[in-house]
């Protein structure tokens, strides 16, 4: 009994020593040493950038950038172009996710309902699609639809395009998404009373919906990003706005730094609103 | 009329009881496979049936098509008056006279008990938020559990999981209530807890049809056993017949190897 020395089989509280010490790390893996590589890239980038544009003899003409954002006229605030095309970019943005939430939602349900007409239904749209490119279909809403159905509005033919084009994207993560609920949930759901719909809602989308965030937002950024595509078919959007203003500027450096910054702010400012309302989301289950 | 169907009738008129749940010469097929074989099985209000036999047997298909959760192809299910068809109207008729519990529970996770409790009698009953939790308060407590009702699913033990899943079925107040192996999924020592309140609920004069191995339990409440195999009601007696003079050898084996497992 008192032989402790050889009952190593069964360590007792406190009795296997946890590692005293960190193992020394590498310096090669420490933050700073990233950090130094990053900054040492930077620079060298920099350096490359401003000799090719010195060989270009490109003048930096920032001075006139303001003017893009805004002017005052008579004691009046105007907005320039780039905050026009601004605000049409984030009403595409707007519109366009709803739309592609609503029709991502219903593709899903649709593939994943007993209809048959509405599972054909769903696998055509998907697949057509997905199966030609965004520049084609951008051209047929246009050029095609629009006319036949008697839309006059480029901004909204743009805004249906899109939506009907990351929609075909959004459903698959939304179908995942619904099948990764068990059907222990569905069977529940029906023995409590609640029909298709009221299952759905209540039970397997409150489920679902927290694990679809993350890719969804993925999807999201896309409409963003894809919406520039729409300066193709005359709409105002930021990307339009910044190719006029260079062919009246010839300010190309500047615009193109400037309005890519401003894709960027939008897109990265989405995710992090998303990752936060998935905290929210992950902290109240 | 089979076997078992003059056995039904000798019951009921022996017990006197109105049949409740009315199954005739049912067959039921997945793909090729022929899982329930022309079953015969009356229920009578208030009646306690418990239904055992081998795994793959049939019994979870049986009780999951008195409430729809699978289709028979062939013959009748009525259940108090209404037939099974197709149509949606008269499934959820049904389904709103039939509670169900489950191996695994299927609580709704992201939901605390006492919203478990109170989304089917405020969804599909139309009841008020007030009254609903009224509503669940009283069948929390009658299963015991009254001081979780603001948890998670999640941090109850499985004991008091199946206890909750037992309280938001009796919330919608079936008139029948069935069982799939309901202590199948629980360690040992939180099986009586639930039997326990199964066997309070049988008093109660519920009328239950049960999936168990729990034969204790079986010799307590049920007035009828049934035993499946490969998709037939092989033998349906009383439990005193049941146990003590199995008429089957296939039943026989099934007991002994249960009983003396
Ligand atoms: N959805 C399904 N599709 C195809 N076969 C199925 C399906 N559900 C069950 N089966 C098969 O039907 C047979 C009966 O299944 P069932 O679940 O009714 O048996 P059980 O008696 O409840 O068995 P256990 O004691 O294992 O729960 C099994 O062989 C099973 O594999
Ligand atoms: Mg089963």
């Amino acid at each position: 009994m008192s032989d402790s020395a050889t009952n190593s089989g069964h360590p007792g509280p406190g009795a296997t020593a946890p590692p005293t010490t960190k193992p020394a790390q590498l310096w090669w893996k420490s933050t700073w040493f990233d950090i130094v590589q990053f900054v040492a890239l930077g620079g060298l980038l920099v350096w490359l950038t401003g000799r090719g544009m010195a060989a270009m003899d490109y003048r930096w003409q920032w001075y006139r950038l303001p003017r893009a954002f805004y002017r005052v006229i008579d004691g009046e605030l105007i907005w320039g172009p780039l905050i026009d095309g601004l605000l049409v970019t984030l009403e595409i943005a707007a519109w366009g996710m709803v739309l592609t939430l609503v029709i991502g939602l219903v593709t899903a349900v649709l593939r994943l309902s007993d209809s048959i007409a509405g599972r054909i239904l769903a696998k055509v749209y998907l697949e057509t699609i997905r199966n030609t490119p965004l520049l084609v279909q951008v051209s047929i809403f246009y050029f095609v639809l629009q006319p036949i159905l008697g839309i006059n509005n480029p901004l909204w033919t743009g805004i249906l395009c899109l939506a009907f084009f990351e929609g075909s994207f959004a459903s698959e993560i939304i179908r995942a998404g619904i099948n990764s609920v068990s059907r222990g949930q569905w069977e529940a759901s029906a023995t409590v009373g609640l029909n298709r719909l009221q299952a759905y809602r209540y039970v397997v989308l409150p489920q679902a919906v927290p694990l679809m965030l993350p890719p969804l937002t993925g999807i999201l950024v896309n409409l963003i990003k894809h919406s520039a595509i729409l300066s193709f078919v005359a709409v105002f959007e930021l990307t339009t706005e910044a190719r006029n203003l260079i062919a009246d500027t010839f300010l190309s450096f500047e615009v193109w730094f400037v309005v890519g910054g401003m894709y960027l702010v939008m897109t990265i400012s989405l995710s992090s609103l998303v990752a936060l309302l998935e905290r929210r989301i992950r902290a109240r289950g | 009329m089979t076997d078992h169907g003059q056995e039904n009738a000798q019951r009921f008129a022996d017990a006197g009881r109105p049949a409740i749940i009315r199954i005739e010469a049912v067959n039921k097929w997945f793909d090729d496979f022929h899982v329930l074989k022309d079953i015969d099985l009356t229920v009578g209000a208030g009646e306690k049936v418990v239904v055992c036999g081998p795994s793959g047997s049939g019994k979870s298909t049986l009780i999951r098509c008195i409430n729809r959760l699978e289709s028979h192809e062939q013959g009748l299910i009525e259940v108090d008056g209404i037939e099974l068809t197709d149509d949606n109207k008269r499934i959820s008729e049904i389904r709103s006279e039939v509670g169900m519990v489950f191996q695994q529970f299927n609580l709704f996770p992201h939901l605390t008990v006492l919203e478990n409790c109170t989304l089917g009698p405020i969804r599909a009953r139309g009841l008020s938020k007030t009254d609903a939790r009224a509503l669940a308060m009283e069948f929390l407590e009658k299963v015991r559990i009254p001081e979780q009702a603001d948890k998670y699913p999640s941090q109850l033990s499985g004991g008091q999981q199946q206890r909750v899943a037992i309280a938001r079925s009796l919330c919608m107040r079936p008139k029948i209530m069935l069982f799939d192996e309901p202590t199948s999924a629980l360690d040992p020592e939180m099986i009586n807890e639930v039997l326990d309140v199964m066997t309070e609920l049988a008093e109660s004069g519920m009328t239950m049809l049960c999936v168990t191995h729990e034969m204790g339990f079986a010799r307590r409440v049920a007035d009828t056993m049934v035993f499946m195999d490969h998709g037939e009601i092989v033998e349906m007696a009383s439990p005193e017949t049941f146990f003590s003079t199995p008429k089957s050898d296939r039943c026989k084996d099934f007991l002994e190897k249960i009983l003396h497992h």
